[in-house]
């Protein structure tokens, strides 16, 4: 029973990661309908920065982390400046194969600034356990746990009690619509990429205790946030989460209770079977097709 | 400027339109047919890796560019392909043999595959390739009786009717060429039959197809069917050509490279496949050049500006780290693909298309003619 309660806990923690990581997936198909393939490797870059802020220049954890949260915010602008508006409006392959792009090329340039080993990120939170009975829970996990409660909960009530919020959706639904009732089209894109690039980096830093960073780091947390962002209906923000951590479990599970092998291709299996039965997801609207 | 005047549907739907295409793809059969005893071995061996792209190339276009059905899990196809021809080669089964039952394996599957992905568009489709992709490898990886697992396969040497057919042989090449160019006819003969059309037709509109009385799940699942046996087939030449297989050659990244294949050729006609395969296999011997013989040629140009050989020197050891950089390949496929995205959405064989226009409507050329149109109402969601 101890057992389960512990993988259960390492389970939802990794989950609050890929579930960080399909908050932003979802972010951004929620306003612009795009898949950003890059989301992982944006995560991954977020942990670089906070790392040359923290490790290499020595600031405090939190000035740091705030640091790489900002600059990783102008850095998601850029991109969506960049690679993203010049495409908007075309075929949606098109914005995927753009973005996977963008996912190569910010992988090989991390790998040739901070080389190819694995980075640590010294928090507050990396030493030190909590204990209830004989359960023992990390700080780091916690940590990763209580933030992505607070950011989709933020989240949340941006998207649907702000104005701002209320302009996203509507660019989403219809961009030219929205574009004649006044919204400016273009920079809600751009504020809906500098924030899933902020989310990112919030994944990419509070995961640096737990996994460490390196340049890959986000194409295998990336391809793990995609079955949580399906489950979870490509388009709820607390759908993304309780994907995330369904998925989370599910792989923590699979990798205690059953053969090896299993542990990484459960997810995989997960996806297609809700993408099958479900495709919709758990939290997705179900949109009768028009013609 | 020729005028095609076409006075029946037998005239439109002519494999050669006019003779200049014989005369042409004459010329480019003949080049090919003697390249082996004219190139060097290593560009002989390029040569065989473009055929076999070349034919993924053409699966790839008949699902994604002509049906409109997005993969990105072709590397599972091509592997199921490759370890169906070293498992039955193990039990000395004869190659045409294998070569056809890993084609009707990979096909089956490929079947298998498009019977969920009818519920499936857009991106979800491409997140199921993906998984899908991902769940092979892993099997591959684990399924050690047939497979070897992470040890990987040896796979013998071809031997085609009793006679042993080495890697690096010509007769290897001629066999990829041939695989290569029925590929082709065939594809083209497809294209022009009602299936071929009915695919056509579900890509432009599905509800379109459907009430035109297009069977679209049936025929998506032969689109799937079709374009997975393709690359099986490929698959069996792969494994030839590399001599070992193992599940980490398999991975997303194949894929990858398979759909900028069609993305970087043009993913509107089979031209495309060739051409971009081509461009594909190529950047790595570019890459080699640049590594070895870039640093000098740059030190040189940098002497001949005025610069002093102990300058000149400074620039070619920069130039050299430069480009002996480890992500270099990386980085340059990520702007590859983004700048292809951005600038030349039709690929290679538009640009060729353009040109071959401007000198035709000399000096009445426009740039609208091969402009894309953008749609900002449409939400996919609700399509």
């Amino acid at each position: 029973m101890l057992d389960f309660v512990q993988q259960l806990v390492s389970g939802v923690a990794l989950g609050c990661v890929y579930g960080l990581i399909a908050l932003g997936f979802v972010l951004v198909y929620k306003a612009t309908e795009v898949v950003n393939f890059a989301q992982g490797d944006l995560m991954m870059l977020g942990g670089f920065f906070a790392f040359t802020f923290i490790g290499m220049m020595g600031l405090n954890y939190w000035i740091g982390f705030a640091g790489a949260v900002a600059a990783m915010a102008l850095f998601g602008m850029l991109a969506e400046r960049v690679v993203v508006r010049p495409i908007l409006g075309y075929p949606q392959f098109s914005i995927i194969m753009a973005t996977i792009g963008l996912g190569y090329f910010l992988r090989s340039i991390a790998g040739m600034i901070w080389g190819t080993d694995d980075l640590k990120i010294e928090t507050p939170f990396s030493q030190g356990v909590l204990r209830i009975g004989s359960l023992v829970l990390a700080y780091d996990k916690l940590s990763v746990i209580a933030a992505t409660m607070i950011l989709c909960t933020l989240l949340w009530l941006f998207f649907n009690k702000t104005t701002l919020g209320t302009a996203m959706r509507a660019s989403s639904e219809n961009m030219l619509a929205a574009y004649y009732m006044g919204i400016p089209v273009k920079r809600v894109v751009s504020i809906v990429w500098a924030i899933s690039a902020a989310v990112a980096t919030c994944a990419g830093v509070l995961l640096a205790p737990i996994t460490f960073i390196h340049s890959n780091v986000g194409l295998v947390l990336g391809l793990k946030a995609f079955p949580a962002a399906v489950l979870g209906g490509f388009g709820s923000i607390p759908g993304a989460v309780v994907g995330g951590v369904l998925i989370g479990v599910i792989e923590s599970m699979a990798g205690f209770y059953l053969a090896e092998g299993w542990k990484d291709a459960a997810p995989y299996i997960v996806l297609l079977a809700v993408l099958l039965l479900k495709p919709e997801g758990l939290f997705g609207l179900h949109v009768r097709k028009k013609v | 400027m020729r005028f095609l005047f076409k006075t029946d549907y037998e005239d439109d739907i002519k494999l050669f339109p006019h003779s200049g295409y014989l005369v042409s793809y004459g010329i480019l059969l003949a080049l090919l047919l003697i390249a082996p005893y004219v190139l060097s071995s290593y560009l002989m061996s390029q040569l065989v890796f473009v055929c076999i792209y070349a034919t993924v190339g053409v699966a790839l276009l008949i699902l994604t560019g002509f049906t409109g059905q997005a993969s990105l899990g072709h590397a599972a196809f091509l592997a199921i392909g490759a370890y169906t021809a070293a498992y039955l080669q193990k039990y000395n089964v004869p190659f045409p043999v294998y070569f056809l039952a890993a084609g009707l394996l990979t096909g089956c599957i490929g079947a298998m595959v498009g019977f969920p992905a009818l519920r499936l568009q857009g991106i979800y489709l491409v997140i199921a390739t993906i998984s899908f992709a991902l769940i092979v490898e892993e099997v591959l990886a684990r399924w050690e009786s047939v497979t070897n697992g992470n040890e990987g396969m040896r796979v013998k040497t071809l031997s085609l009717l009793g006679v042993a057919v080495p890697r690096d042989s010509p007769t290897f090449y001629f066999l990829c060429l041939a695989v290569l160019v029925l590929t082709i006819v065939g594809t083209l003969n497809l294209l022009r039959s009602p299936t071929g059309r009915a695919f056509v037709a579900i890509r432009d509109s599905e509800t379109a197809a459907r009430s035109m009385g297009v069977n679209v799940a049936l025929y998506k699942v032969k689109s799937f069917a079709i374009s997975a046996a393709i690359t099986g087939f490929a698959g069996v030449l792969f494994a030839h050509k590399l001599s070992f297989i193992s599940p980490e050659m398999f991975t997303l990244q194949l894929s990858i490279e398979f759909i900028i294949v069609i993305l970087i050729g043009g993913s509107f006609s089979l031209h495309g496949a060739v051409l971009g395969a081509i461009f594909i296999v190529m950047i790595d011997p570019f890459l080699t050049y640049l590594k070895d013989d870039m640093p000098g040629i740059i030190a040189g140009i940098a002497a001949a500006f005025g610069a002093g050989a102990q300058e000149a020197a400074d620039v070619q050891s920069r130039v050299a780290a430069f480009a002996s950089l480890n992500g270099l390949k990386g980085a340059i496929y990520g702007i590859i693909i983004v700048l292809f995205v951005l600038f030349e959405p039709l690929g290679l064989y538009g640009r060729w298309l353009k040109i071959k226009l401007f000198f035709q409507l000399f000096p009445l050329y426009k740039r609208a003619t091969f402009k894309r149109q953008k749609i900002y109402v449409k939400s996919e969601r609700n399509r």
